[in-house]
């Protein structure tokens, strides 16, 4: 089944082609990389996705639900996480679990359990009733995400989560979008770290609005002829018109 | 690319260049004629203040409706009446016939003022020296229901003067009341307003405007990338001031401009003093305004101190509003370091009553030196690094 | 002379540390860098020898100038970009380059020559505003404004961090160039795979500076034996990996396990035994350099044991 489809789905900005018909399919429980250079419509793209901007033409759903109709019910069904955490700095650990809970509407007799579960996995037991300001970067960043698919969502959109994180957090962090992946949540992930482009199951390279190339890592340096991803990425986004957009 | 192996030293670099100082003078123009709030807050805001306050929020009592109660009906009351009913002030809606009345007419509150004569009122007043006459106002807008009785004794006066007259002046009788109205006979309510409005919009523009401008700088990260550099970090927030100094002397233009021909609020003094009154007052508020960029790092907390403390006081402790002599005495000496006070009564004497610049000496020396001490405050307070 | 001297540094921010008894040196037109994870005190550390801080202790200079003492020489002779973008966003690039060369006393002309090759890729938009840039442009931009006087030392405090790789890279290969024309360059950066680039660097975590060496000799002190592991489960190949006793640490590194072993004792044939008997298939193992990450992870660890 497939938690993301978009079909020849477009965005203009006037006569800026933002998002220039793109057409891809994410099956559950996948990992999905969605790489591009600046500029090369990855955010446009995933803010349609997000349920917080229309397309300007094409078909596309998330989570079962159409992104023309129904983006409320999309947000009800997604996680998202940017490099900025939307964690509350002044509130507990725990605070902030039933805070997320909340919002995304957990019923109140899970929550408890959920943030038991949540701290144990993190191995953050310890640390339930510590103030969020006090925890060091990295910890943060792995409560975020924690925090982003509290409601077990469908999907998680995480758009640069590890970007200045330190090499050993990066991994952990990495360890617990393949424990996620396990639990069946898909997870959609930018990054200019190419190393963790390997780490996905599958990437898509955006260049000027357009996907031109989605496939598994391995695949991709084959059809490249690279040694890793950093060189396909290059060969790609290389050739790149638009510039400075 | 060329190598250089020398490394020419630059002359000068430290000093006030005048070329730096004008680069950095035409930025700042960019800033404000590229930011369309910055742009309405610059014009629009005075014109609009001027205007609500001038017309809309003014204490000028018109057509107030009044009800009379006359068991007389002689030649006194009808002296009275026929002047109250000319006056553009008062419109006569109801005769009551009775007493009882009273208190029903102002129930139905269409009455601003109600006046009620005693019996046989010219009789009494001829013969005993002695008439009487009630004025009942609606209290539930006292500054309403005292200018309203204010301009209704007003007349009572003049009809006096005018029966005096009448009777060949032999009578002892009468006792004139004061008008208190001495410089704004009309009772303008924009006499008032026009200084006041001066002060706000001056501190508005200077201090604000240059406490939040200079905040963006550092916000945005370009006060450190300028601070690492040969320019004198002082020039940058030197040169913030001039524009800012040059559109409150358009407001100024501006709002003199609009209280004569608009408001009908002439400049009865000296219009040079009345420029470097308004001058004098500018720098107190730009220096205020760097002031307090010394102090904060964020365009929001700029705005706020600013807002908090220095329009409220204006607005609140100038005089503008609300008349200083019934404040307790805390707030009243809290008042006495309010710039805006004094340039406001200064305003007032030069403007309104005409007064020569002797009469304002004191309130020039005040300003003068809050001015000296803020500028020398907040250059000490200038710092050459972040923190 | 040095280019930069930093000595026993430190800085506290209440009660926090930023920075701990940080000293090294630069020489001059050495490009040099700063390698690091958000909150290690990279940014602390330029402001310092910017002068735009204070230090708590320590002492530094910048071209022979005192950071304390002679602070406005230095501003005289440094170009300096700070971690954000720090450009006036309502102003156009071209208003943006002539404001600063303003500001030292110079002109673009008098100095095209070291931004040319910088400039001509952003000249195509100069009359657009600097706020509606591309974060590669605005990048550009802001190392144009920063060379434009001829700066003999330049400090880059993370340029590349939200930048795409292929600005990252073009970014890269600007300040090699800078470095033929002697300028020390001091750059720091949280992505590990740019430090080969630079002629030494300085691995820093947590206010303290780990170690300060040139990225081959760094290769060279990661004595421990360094295998990358691969097949076709990657995901449960890194539990196996973690599950066998002689394995010390076990880290993702892209499309392979990167391995240490406690004991060199074991070979590389038979963990690939040990993997095929779990399950494993396209089992590779062989040993590898060190990359400047697997050192950092390595030192990083030793430190906390300390």
């Amino acid at each position: 089944m497939n938690v993301i489809v978009a079909e020849n789905l477009c965005k203009s900005f006037g006569s800026f082609k933002a998002v220039d018909r793109i057409t891809f399919e994410v099956p559950q429980g996948e990992i999905f990389g969605f790489l591009g250079a600046n500029g090369a419509g990855k955010t446009t793209a995933i803010r349609m996705f997000c349920g917080l901007s229309k397309p300007t033409s094409g078909k596309g759903s998330v989570a079962g639900f159409d992104i023309w109709k129904q983006p409320e019910q999309i947000k009800a069904n997604i996680g998202y996480l940017s490099q900025k955490f939307a964690l509350y700095e002044d509130l507990k650990v725990w605070e902030n679990i039933r805070l997320y809970a909340g919002i995304y509407s957990v019923p109140a007799k899970e929550i408890g359990p959920k943030t038991d579960e949540i701290l144990h996995r993190l191995g953050f037991t310890s640390e339930r009733n510590t103030l969020v300001s006090e925890l060091p970067l990295g910890w943060k960043q792995k409560l975020s995400f924690s925090v982003a698919v509290v409601h077990d969502p469908r999907i998680v959109f995480l758009d640069e989560p590890t970007s200045g994180v330190d090499p050993v957090t990066r991994r952990q962090f990495w360890e617990l979008i393949y424990d996620a992946a396990d639990r069946g949540i898909t997870v959609f992930v930018t990054t200019h770290y190419m190393d963790e482009a390997e780490y996905c199951n599958r990437v898509s390279i955006m260049v000027d609005g357009k996907i031109e190339a989605l496939d598994t890592p391995k695949k991709l340096k084959e059809q490249f002829e690279a040694k890793n991803m950093d060189e396909v990425f290059h060969q790609l986004a290389r050739k790149a018109r638009r510039n400075g957009a | 690319m060329r190598c250089f192996t020398s490394w020419p030293a630059r002359p000068g670099a430290t000093e006030l260049n005048m070329k730096q100082f004008k680069a950095f003078i035409r930025k700042e123009f960019y800033h404000i004629f590229r930011d369309p709030l910055t742009m309405a807050i610059l014009f629009l805001l005075p014109i609009l203040m001027l205007t609500l306050f001038g017309f809309a929020i003014t204490t000028e009592v018109r057509n107030t409706k009044i009800a009379v109660y006359d068991p007389s009906k002689d030649a006194g009351t009808m002296a009275i009446l026929n002047r109250m009913e000319a006056s553009e002030f008062f419109e006569i809606t109801r005769e009551l016939s009775s007493p009882d009345d009273i208190e029903s007419v102002f129930r139905q509150g269409r009455i601003g003022l109600l006046v009620v004569f005693s019996e046989r009122f010219y009789e009494n007043l001829v013969h005993t020296g002695e008439a009487q006459i009630q004025l009942l106002a609606d209290g539930s807008d006292p500054n309403n229901a005292s200018v309203v009785v204010n301009y209704a004794t007003a007349i009572i006066a003049a009809s006096q003067q005018e029966l005096i007259s009448r009777t060949g002046g032999a009578m002892p009788y009468q006792i004139t009341p004061e008008v208190k109205l001495l410089y704004n006979p009309q009772m303008k309510g924009a006499y008032n307003f026009v200084p006041g409005v001066m002060g706000m919009i001056m501190m508005l523009i200077c201090a604000m405007m240059t406490s939040v401008s200079i905040a963006r700088e550092k916000e945005l990260g370009t006060m450190e990338v300028l601070l690492v550099s040969p320019m004198k970090p002082i020039y940058v927030i030197l040169a913030k001031a001039v524009p800012y100094f040059f559109m409150s002397v358009i407001n100024l233009t501006t709002i003199l401009l609009l209280s004569v021909f608009v408001l009908d609020v002439p400049i009865a003094g000296s219009l040079f003093w009345l420029i470097i009154l308004s001058l004098i007052f500018i720098f107190v508020s730009l220096s205020l305004g760097i002031l307090i960029s010394s102090v904060v790092d964020k365009q929001l907390v700029a705005l706020l101190i600013s807002g908090m403390v220095l329009m409220l006081p204006v607005i609140l402790l100038s005089g503008m509003m609300f008349p200083l002599e019934n404040m307790p005495w805390l707030l009243r000496a809290l008042s006495e370091i309010i710039p805006a006070k004094w340039f406001i009564m200064a305003v007032k004497k030069i403007m309104i009553k005409g007064l020569s610049y002797s009469s304002i000496t004191r309130e020039l020396l005040i300003l003068g030196s809050m001015a000296v001490v803020l500028i020398a405050v907040s250059l000490k307070r200038f710092k050459t690094r972040l923190e | 002379m040095k280019g930069i001297v930093a000595q026993n540094i430190s800085r506290k921010f209440g009660r926090v540390e930023a920075l701990r008894n940080v000293s090294f040196e630069v020489n001059q037109g050495e490009l040099f860098g700063i390698i690091g994870p958000d909150g290690a005190g990279k940014t602390t550390l330029f402001r310092i020898l910017t002068t735009l801080l204070l230090a708590d202790s320590g002492a530094g200079e910048v071209d022979g100038f005192d950071i304390v003492k002679d602070f406005r020489k230095i501003r005289q002779r440094v170009g300096y970009m700070p971690g954000r973008f720090s450009l006036y966003q309502d102003l156009t690039v071209e208003e943006n380059l002539k404001i600063f060369a303003t500001v030292f006393n110079t002109t673009i002309e008098e100095n095209y020559g070291l931004i040319r090759d910088i400039y001509e890729q952003i000249e195509p938009f100069k009359k657009r505003r600097a706020g509606a840039l591309s974060g590669g442009m605005k990048q550009k931009l802001a190392l144009c404004c920063a060379l434009i006087h001829k700066p003999t030392v330049l400090f880059l405090d993370e340029p590349t961090t939200g930048v795409d790789p292929i600005s990252r890279r073009d970014l890269w290969e600007m300040l090699v160039k800078l470095k033929k024309e002697q300028i020390t360059i001091l750059v720091s950066t949280p992505y590990m795979d740019e430090a080969g680039l630079c002629d030494r660097i300085a691995l820093m975590q947590h206010g303290r500076l780990l170690k300060i060496e040139t990225p081959a000799g760094l290769a060279k002190q990661f004595t421990d034996a360094l295998w990358a592991v691969r097949s076709l489960s990657m995901s449960k190949l890194l539990t196996d990996l973690r599950r066998h006793p002689q394995v010390e640490t076990c880290y993702a590194f892209g499309d392979a396990h990167h391995v240490t072993l406690k004991a060199g004792l074991l070979k590389p044939e038979e963990l690939a035994a040990y993997l095929a008997g779990l399950g494993h298939s396209d089992i590779g193992v062989e040993p590898i350099t060190a990359t400047v990450e697997d050192c950092f992870m390595n030192l990083a660890a030793n430190k906390i044991e300390l």
